[in-house]
This record gives C-alpha cells, structure tokens and sequence, in this order.
C-alpha cells in the first residue's frame, strides 16, 4: 500500500507507480495497442484491435442478422432496431446521394456499422476504441475518398472536373475558386478522419482525467464522478453522433461523384 | 507526465509501428462485415420489409374489397327496406280503399233503409192523423146528430155533415 501513489486502472492499463509520488493519471494508456498473447507485434499479430474490431463484427451480426433471423412481419424488438437502422441508412443514401447510390447503399451501411459498434463497444469500461485510432480512420476515409473519386471519373469522365468549375460564378473568379474547391475537395479525407478519431480519443481521454481525479480528491470524490456520469451520456451520444457524420459525409461525397454539376 | 522507456510515444495513436497491424486487422473486419451484411442481413430484412409492404397492400386491398361489399349489402338492406315500406303503404292504401268502399256501400244501405223507415213512419203518422181526423168527423156528426135529436130539430144527415166539415175546416184554419 502506497499513500502517496494514486493508481488509475482504467481500459486495462497496468498499475502504475510514479516513482516522485502524487498525481499521476495516464489518459493515454488506454488507446495503446497491445498484442493479445505477448511478443512484438507484426502486422499479423492478434492484438486488442484485432479482438474489439471482433467484438464489433459480433456485435453488428448480433443486430443485423439474429436480430432479424425470425423474419417476422410483426417484428420483435430486435428485428425493428435492425429494420430501423436499415431504415434510417437506406433513406440517408437516397435523399442525400440520390436515388442511383442505392447501389452502393450495403458498403455505406457496413462503414456505419462498423463506426456505430467500434464507437459504442469503446464506451464499455476497460474497452478498447478500435475507432480513436487515426490509422484506422485515415484507412476508412482514404478508402472512401479513393473510391469516391474513382466512382465519379468511371461515370463521368472528365465532366467529373467539373465539380471544381463553378459554372454559376463569375468568369474571372472561376479559376481562383477551381483552386480552393481543389484544396477543399483534398482535405476531405483529413477531416473526414481527424474528425472521427479525434472525437472518439478526446472524450475518452477527458474520462479517464476526471476518473483520475475521482482517486486523487478523497472525500469530494463524488464531483469528478458525477463529471464523469455526465461526460459518459454525453460520450454516448458523440459515439452516436460521430457515426452518423461519419456516414452523411460518405454520402455527401457519393453525391458529388454521381452528380458532379454544382 | 514522463514517458518510460516501455510506454512508446505520448500519444500511441502515432505510434507508425502499430499501422500495419491495425490496417491489416481493419481491412479483415470490413471485408467479413461487408459480407455478412450484403449476402445476410441487408438481403434478409429488405426481404422482410418487401414482404410487409406486400402484406400491408393486399390486407389494405382486402379491406377496400370488404368495405364495397358491405356498402354493396347496406345498399341492399335499404332498397329491400324501402321496397318493404312501399309495398306495406301500398297494402295499407288497399286495405283502406277496401274498407272505404265496404263503408260506403254499408252507409249507402243504412241511408236508404233509413230513408225507407222514416216514409214508411210517416205514412203510418199521416195514416193515423187521417183516421184520426175522419173520427172526429164522424164523432162530430154522430154528436150534432144527437145533439139535434134532443133538441128535437129536424136536419137531414147530409147538412149536418156539411156544417160539422164546414166548422171543423174553420176552426182548423
């Protein structure tokens, strides 16, 4: 028993003794990836991304497939979240991307999933966020980017350019305009992921300061704890939230592709 | 905070030696994931959707087709309603106009039996009144008769009846 050391176990850090004694939180333990069964890690070796990105194959086939495995016209409760999800992405595809995107609608709702479930099963005490990540993010977001971009050269050819020739402005400011659509149409992908990966790790790490706290401040422990109830509902809803951008963006980007005229 | 020698970077997102593990095991998961959802789940309840709506359009179908047949029945009800009142105002317009004419035809007898009883009853009063008056007549003779007898005058019968009607008709006027 150490008085004077505070130990924060959070997200399945080690203890840790700080050898000057007092506060010593370490919010950032909890985003390290750490290989499953010991040893270095390889691009191959099982680690905690591999079990949490797992867990949200699990979770997402939870809903989407047993949920709905009774096929039921008068839906269980299971079957009508998945139908609403289903629902709500299919109608985001149409009315933002058009109707022609339905094509592409199941790689828009795998990429929802996928954010939804990474971002909700982090919220879970000693998880994970596989999505805090900015190399899985950047990953989902070049992806989308790449083949957002590909997609609208294959079907429109050159006129895709078009997206940077704002015919409606002036002639004159044309070309300066060209310029920052082009700059902005290549910072899609930073944002798109920086947003997500962002969101997700600055939350988490704001917990695990104000549970910190919660050890260090004794008697008024209570304070940081209702900070962090209060920051764990709000977290709940960036989780949410964040997917929901996540997705909107990949459609709005889609649209762009399909129907490239301003 | 100081970092340890084992704990890497501040922050491990930017640690570049976990990318290629972390892009390799997300590139696994979305694959397995698209799959689940584009041959399971999506098709399974865009399945379950088609069929509500189908189910939905027939049951609505259905009750439309209810709907006319019981407006078709009430329809029905009212023409057989009202085909039964007509014909009970026509039966009852009959069984009056029936009773009507037996009334009238009964009245008609009553009238004429009636008619017939009261000349019948006044023939009789003036058959009475008649003998009545023929007996005071003869009453009347019969007295003057015997009146003049005992006065001992002399008068054929024949005037005394002449005076006596002549007397009776002045008195009676």
């Amino acid at each position: 028993m150490l008085p004077c050391v505070i130990r924060v176990r959070k997200k399945g850090t080690r203890p840790v003794a700080d050898e000057s004694g007092g506060l010593s939180i370490r919010p950032m333990d909890q985003f390290e990836v750490k290989a499953l069964f010991g040893g270095d890690i390889a691009w191959y070796t099982p680690t905690n991304v591999t079990l949490w990105m797992a867990l949200t194959v699990l979770a997402a086939t939870a809903l989407m497939v047993l949920g709905a495995r009774r096929r039921a016209i008068i839906p269980s409760r299971g079957q009508s979240a998945a139908e609403m999800a289903y629902g709500f992405i299919y109608k985001m595809v149409e009315d933002v991307a058009g109707h022609d995107a339905v094509r592409f609608f199941p790689h828009v709702f795998t990429l929802f999933m996928f954010v939804l479930f990474a971002n909700l099963l982090g919220l879970i005490p000693f998880a994970f966020t596989t999505t805090s990540h900015i190399a899985v993010t950047a990953v989902l977001a070049l992806t989308v980017f790449l083949s957002v971009t590909a997609l609208g050269f294959i079907l429109n050819g050159t006129k895709f350019l078009g997206l940077f020739w704002v015919s409606s402005a002036p002639l004159a400011l044309r070309p300066i305009l060209a310029l920052i659509e082009l700059i902005s149409y290549f910072a899609r992908p930073i944002s798109h992921s920086i947003r997500l990966a962002g969101a997700m790790m600055a939350g988490h790490a704001v917990a695990k300061v104000f549970a910190g706290f919660a050890s260090a401040l004794g008697a008024i422990f209570f304070v940081p704890v209702l900070a962090v109830t209060a920051l764990y509902a709000l977290e709940l809803l960036v989780a949410v939230i964040q997917a929901y951008v996540f997705t909107i963006l990949t459609c709005v980007y889609l649209r762009d592709a399909l129907h490239p005229s301003h | 905070m100081a970092d340890d020698a084992t704990s890497g970077p501040g922050m491990p997102q930017l640690d570049l030696t976990t990318f290629s593990n972390q892009i390799f095991w997300l590139v696994v998961t979305m694959v397995v994931l698209y799959f689940i959802m584009s041959r399971v789940a999506l098709p399974r309840i865009a399945a379950v959707l088609a069929d509500r709506r189908g189910t939905i359009t027939s049951d609505i179908a259905a009750a439309e087709d209810f709907k006319l047949k019981a407006q078709e029945a009430e329809a029905a009800y009212n023409q057989a309603l009202a085909d039964a009142r007509t014909e009970a105002n026509r039966i009852v317009e009959a069984a009056k106009a029936e009773m009507q004419a037996e009334l009238d035809v009964q009245l008609t007898k009553a009238n004429a039996e009636i008619a017939a009883r009261s000349a019948e009853s006044e023939r009789h009063i003036a058959e009475i009144r008649d003998n009545a008056l023929a007996m005071v007549t003869d009453v009347s003779n019969d007295v003057t008769k015997e009146i003049l007898t005992a006065f001992d005058v002399k008068a054929d019968a024949r005037s005394v009846t002449a005076a006596v009607s002549a007397r009776l008709k002045g008195g009676a006027a």
